[in-house]
């Protein structure tokens, strides 16, 4: 069968809402695509970490140093479930980490920006982890098996992320005038990074329609953006914090919010690295990959030694 | 840069839920050797208490029917209705059998 017919019977199979599994024939284009995009969400994972590893010591009580240690060991699960996802493809996981320290790879540019108090924990549990439960959610129905599969599992672990955010937050904004404003300054340096999550506007996105067509993504960085912002509104109100954008307004006629215009200056400015974290972020990831290789290489050792003393075992017997 | 786990083979992981279900395949993992797999296997898939029992399978030992010869191997089945309870017919009065 030629490329023609071949890509052809895949659209058709893909539109018949079926999955596509590893060993299944695919457009090169669709294969790179999935590991580009499953490898830059590993990546986020496991850089996403960092700013949270910042308030693990400095947690105000030991029920949210517990919640906190645990949502970022879910992170480093959660980049693990993406490497194996991105492995299925064919391509080698020291190969995705060597991209992802060497500069090469991208993550999401959220992890960029820095937490400079322990209210930011709220923030990020409840808009930056809910951003992502937007986009992961319309992920469990990627066309990709194991891309979908990992993204289930997420989604499950992922909500209890949010919700600790969210109470985190609750706490400060019930808490003194101080406290309150500790929640409200982190609201206000979150929102607008948190709707940049979800990339550039539809019209500014091309690789969206092409992504669209193979149902690897379900909806467009538009309609995610506006789902997460019809959502997350009420629970802002509900906190007694303002969300900072002036040109927020109820649209009854769309049954959703007008919302006023990104900076997507800044959003192409830190996606090109020059956010106020980048080189510390990378810098910091690069540190703990060497400072981790004696555990890499003792457990070589220990399997060598294993492996020995079994064979020593066998050749005695 | 250092790669110094570009040895570490591919294992795939079976988790059991609970005594009475079988082993269900969850995902893989990089490990030296099969006791680390398993160690791995606990911290990366059974965090919330997902399972009672592993089972860890280096990648490699697994052999797997191509999806080219899926119509050969499968679609013989498809026409032998009378491999199915419901193309027998019992009389009503019967109840169920």
């Amino acid at each position: 069968m030629g490329e023609v017919q071949l890509e052809k019977r895949f659209q058709d199979y893909l539109d018949g809402e079926n999955k596509i599994e590893p060993k299944d024939w695919m457009p090169d284009a669709y294969r790179k695509t999935l590991i580009r995009q499953i490898s830059q969400h590993a990546h986020s994972e496991v850089v996403g970490m960092l700013p949270e590893a910042n308030w693990i010591t400095r947690a105000p009580s030991l029920r949210r140093k517990v919640a906190l240690l645990a949502k970022v060991q879910d992170e480093a699960g959660h980049g693990l479930y993406l490497y194996s996802a991105a492995e299925t493809l064919g391509i080698d996981r020291s190969e995705l980490v060597g991209d992802l320290l060497s500069g090469k790879a991208k993550y999401s540019s959220i992890f960029n920006y820095p937490t400079v108090s322990w209210a930011d924990m709220g923030a990020i549990g409840w808009l930056v982890d809910g951003a992502a439960i937007a986009n992961q959610v319309m992920l469990c129905r990627t066309s990709y098996g194991p891309y979908a599969r990992a993204m289930v599992r997420i989604c499950k672990e992922e909500s209890f992320h949010q919700r600790q955010g969210y109470e985190i937050m609750l706490s400060l904004a019930n808490g003194t005038a101080e406290q309150k404003q500790m929640a409200q300054d982190a609201l206000n340096r979150w929102w607008w990074p948190s709707l940049m999550m979800f990339g550039p506007t539809d019209d500014l996105s091309p690789n969206s329609a092409q992504s669209m067509k193979w149902k690897i993504k379900r909806k467009s960085n538009d309609e995610l953006r506006q789902e997460f912002i019809d959502k997350t509104v009420p629970q802002a109100e509900f906190l007694g914090l303002t969300v900072p954008d002036k040109d927020l307004k109820w649209n009854e006629e769309k049954q959703g919010y007008d919302y006023g215009e990104i900076d997507w200056e800044e959003f192409y400015n830190v996606v090109k690295g020059n956010g106020p974290c980048n080189k510390q972020r990378l810098s910091d990831r690069v540190k703990a990959h060497e400072e981790g290789a004696w555990v890499r290489e003792a457990a070589n050792a220990y399997a060598a030694k294993e492996a020995k003393r079994k064979a020593d075992k066998v050749q005695a017997a | 840069m250092d790669k110094p786990n570009d040895n570490w083979k591919i294992w795939e992981v079976f988790i059991r839920s609970k005594n009475g279900l079988s082993h269900k395949h969850v995902g893989s993992l990089h490990a030296p050797d099969a006791d680390m797999a398993i160690k791995n296997a606990r911290d990366v898939y059974t965090r919330r208490s997902e399972g009672i029992s592993i089972w860890v399978v280096p990648s490699e030992a697994v052999t797997a029917s191509s999806p080219d010869e899926k119509e050969p191997l499968f679609t013989p089945a498809d026409d032998k209705v009378y491999r199915h309870p419901t193309f027998y017919e019992i009389p009503a009065e019967i109840g169920h059998m």
